[in-house]
C-alpha cells in the first residue's frame, strides 16, 4: 500500500511515473476521511488546494524536475502560519484567524513541491503533554483510542501513527515532538535551537521553541529536515550554519561511536522501560558503538527550571492577543480593559491562562530574582553539565518518556503531574540541543521511545545513529490494528 | 496555599485575564502547587553563575540595512481584525 512506502520509495515511484502526486494525494485524503473521525488528528482539511498543489507537482515532475519531496504529501501542525488557511494554534482565540502569510517552514516545503493535506490538532498554543488542552477536543492515540497521543504535537503524532501522511511537521518547546512520537510509535526529531526558522511559527517560549519533523523513519526525517533547515534573515535567532546533506550522512558507521547512558534518567525508572533501553544499548554495542554511563547532576532540575522560563516567555509572547488586531473579541465590551480581560479570559483555555499567570507571577516585582533569574542560572548549570558530558561521549541516550500513553482525562486536573511527563525531554530544550525519539519496543501493547541527544548541530550524527538502529530493529515498522 | 485569592486576582489583572468566580479557587490551588514545585530551585547553590537567556551563547543579534523590504498588506492584515473602520482598528472609547 502507498502509505507503507518510505519517502524515498514514493519519490522514486513519482520520478518513474508509476504513480502521480494527484493519485498519492488522493490516497491519503481518502485515508484521512475514513480514519480521522476516530482520532481527531486533523482539524482543517485542505483537500482542494492539496489536489491543485499535487497537479502542479506532477507538471514539475513531467518537465523532468526531481526532488526528494516533490509531490510528497504532508500535514502541518496548526502552529505554522499558512497563507489563506485558518491557523488556530488549537485555540479559541485564533479560531477565526486566516493567516495572511506563510511561515518559512511552510514556504520552504511548498517550494520543494511538498503537498499540504491539512492541519494537525495540537495542545492550545503548544502548552500541554497530552493534546487535551486543544479547543478542538483531544486527539486519540491510534494504538488505543481511550488514550492520549502525547503533546503538544499530538495531532501530527497520531496522524503519523495511523499513516495518514508520509510526514508531519511539529514543534518542540519541552518535548512536544519527541514525547508524542514516542507514545505513538513514530520517529521524531527536534533540531538544534536556531537550525529551523521560527518565522511564522506562533511563539510560545522563544528561547526554547524549535520546529522539527515527525516521520516513520529517521531516513524519512532526514529528507524532510534537509529542506526545512537553514538560515532565515526573518528569524533573529536563526543560525547561519550550512545545512549538511542529511540523507547522505545516514550510513555513517557506528564503530567507535561513544554513547552515554544518562544515569539520572534511570533513577526510579520503571523496570520494563529500563529493559527496553538496555536492549537498545545492546543493539548499539552489536553495531560497534561503545556505551558508558554518564552523570548530569543538575538534570533533575530541568522541569522546575522549565516551568519558570517557559511560562515567563509565554506570558510575554501571548500579550499580543488583545482582541483588537486579530482573533476573538468578547461581546459588548464596556471599556478597553474589559475588552482585553474578557477577550483573553474567554479566548484562552485553562492551561494557557495558568501558564500566562505563572509567567506573570515569576516576572513580577519582588519575585523576578527569586524565580526567573534563579531559573536562568540553573539553566546554565544544566547546559554546562551537557557540555561536560559531550567531552566524553558523542551521543546521550535514555528513555523519551517515563510511561507509555496514559488514559484521556487521567492527568488533566493535576498540572504538576502532567508537567512531569516531560522530565526526560526538557533538558535538550534548555540547552538548545538536538534530540530524537525512535520506537524501541512496547509496554502493555503501547509503543515506547528511545531518546537520543547530541551536541549542537549534530543532527546528521543523530539521524545516522537512529537510522542504523532502525536497520537493526523492526519497532518502527509496527502499525496499530485497524490502520494497516 | 502559597498564593492567596488576592494574589491570584492581582496576577490576573496584571495579565489582563478575566477569571470567573467559579474558576478562581481552581487557579488559587493549581498556581500554588506550581509555585511550590518550582520553589525547589531556591535550594540550588548558584553563587556567581551567570544567568542564561539564550541557548546559543555568544550569538550576536544581527543588524540589517534600514531599507524598506515589505509592501503594504494593510487590507489583508485587517481582514482578521474584529472591527475596523477607514483602515483603523476600532476599540471602545478611551478618552471621554
Amino acid at each position: 500500500m502507498l502509505h507503507d512506502l518510505s519517502i524515498g520509495e514514493l519519490a522514486d515511484s513519482l520520478a518513474a511515473a508509476q504513480i502521480s502526486s494527484v493519485e498519492l494525494t488522493g490516497h491519503f485524503l481518502a485515508r484521512i476521511e475514513r480514519l480521522n473521525p476516530g482520532l481527531n488528528a486533523l482539524i482543517t482539511l485542505t483537500a482542494e488546494q492539496a489536489l491543485e498543489c499535487a497537479a502542479a507537482a506532477d507538471r514539475r515532475l513531467a518537465a523532468g524536475e526531481r526532488g526528494r519531496l516533490l509531490g510528497i504529501p504532508l500535514i502541518h501542525k496548526d502552529i505554522f502560519c499558512t497563507d489563506g488557511v485558518r491557523t488556530s494554534c488549537g485555540s479559541r482565540i485564533l479560531d477565526n484567524f486566516i493567516a495572511p502569510y506563510d511561515a518559512t517552514v511552510v514556504m520552504r516545503l511548498k517550494a520543494a513541491g511538498a503537498v499540504m493535506l491539512g492541519k494537525a490538532n495540537m495542545d492550545e498554543f503548544a502548552m500541554g503533554s497530552s493534546n487535551e488542552t486543544s479547543f478542538y477536543g483531544p486527539v486519540r492515540n491510534p494504538w488505543d483510542t481511550t488514550r492520549v497521543p502525547g503533546g503538544s504535537s499530538g495531532g501530527s503524532a497520531a496522524a503519523m501513527g495511523a499513516r495518514l501522511a508520509p510526514f508531519c511537521t511539529g514543534t518542540d518547546t519541552g518535548g512536544s515532538i519527541r514525547q508524542p512520537a514516542a507514545l505513538t510509535g513514530v520517529t521524531g526529531i527536534k533540531p538544534t535551537y536556531g537550525r529551523v526558522s521560527r518565522y511564522g511559527m506562533i511563539a510560545f517560549a522563544s528561547s526554547l521553541d524549535q520546529a522539527g519533523v515527525l516521520a516513520r523513519t529517521a531516513a524519512d526525517a532526514a529528507a524532510v529536515l534537509e529542506v526545512m533547515a537553514g538560515f532565515d534573515p526573518k528569524d533573529s535567532t536563526s543560525v547561519d550554519v550550512p545545512v549538511p546533506d542529511y540523507p547522505a550522512l545516514l550510513e555513517q558507521p557506528l564503530k567507535g561511536l561513544r554513547i552515554g547512558l544518562l544515569r539520572e534518567f534511570f533513577d526510579g525508572l520503571e523496570a520494563r522501560n529500563a529493559a527496553l533501553i538496555e536492549e537498545a544499548l545492546r543493539v548499539y554495542r552489536s553495531l560497534g558503538a561503545e556505551t558508558m554511563e554518564v552523570s548530569l547532576p543538575h538534570l533533575p532540575l530541568s522541569v522546575p527550571t522549565y516551568y519558570v522560563v517557559a511560562p515567563a516567555e509565554c506570558s510575554s509572547n501571548l500579550s499580543r492577543f488583545d482582541g483588537v488586531r486579530y482573533g476573538y473579541r468578547c461581546a459588548a465590551p464596556t471599556d478597553l480593559t474589559d475588552l482585553y480581560k474578557r477577550s483573553r479570559g474567554e479566548g484562552f483555555g485553562a492551561e494557557v491562562k495558568r501558564r500566562i499567570m505563572t509567567g506573570t507571577y515569576v516576572l513580577s516585582a519582588g519575585y523576578f530574582d527569586a524565580y526567573y533569574l534563579k531559573a536562568q542560572k540553573v539553566r546554565r548549570l544544566i547546559t554546562e553539565d551537557f557540555r561536560a558530558a559531550f567531552q566524553k561521549v558523542d551521543l546521550l541516550v535514555g528513555p523519551t518518556t517515563p510511561t507509555p500513553a496514559f488514559a484521556i482525562g487521567a492527568k488533566i486536573d493535576d498540572p504538576v503531574t502532567m508537567y512531569l511527563n516531560d522530565i526526560y525531554t526538557i533538558g535538550a530544550n534548555l540547552a538548545g540541543l538536538p534530540g530524537m525519539s525512535v520506537p524501541c519496543g512496547f509496554i502493555d501493547g503501547l509503543p515506547m521511545g528511545l531518546q537520543l541527544i547530541g551536541p549542537h548541530f549534530s543532527e546528521g550524527r543523530l539521524l545516522g545513529a537512529a537510522h542504523r538502529f532502525q536497520r537493526a530493529t523492526r519497532w518502527h515498522e509496527q502499525v496499530p490494528g485497524g490502520y494497516e | 496555599m502559597s498564593l492567596t485569592r488576592q494574589d491570584v486576582e492581582k496576577i490576573a489583572h496584571l495579565a489582563r485575564l478575566s477569571i470567573t468566580e467559579e474558576q478562581m479557587p481552581v487557579y488559587v490551588s493549581s498556581l500554588s502547587s506550581i509555585v511550590d514545585f518550582v520553589a525547589e530551585l531556591s535550594r540550588v547553590e548558584t553563587g556567581s553563575v551567570q544567568p542564561m537567556a539564550h541557548p546559543l551563547d555568544g550569538q550576536r543579534q544581527r543588524l540589517r540595512p534600514d531599507e524598506v523590504t515589505e509592501t503594504d498588506h494593510r487590507d489583508k492584515y485587517q481582514a482578521n481584525a474584529p472591527s475596523v473602520q477607514a483602515g483603523l482598528y476600532v476599540v471602545p472609547r478611551v478618552i471621554e
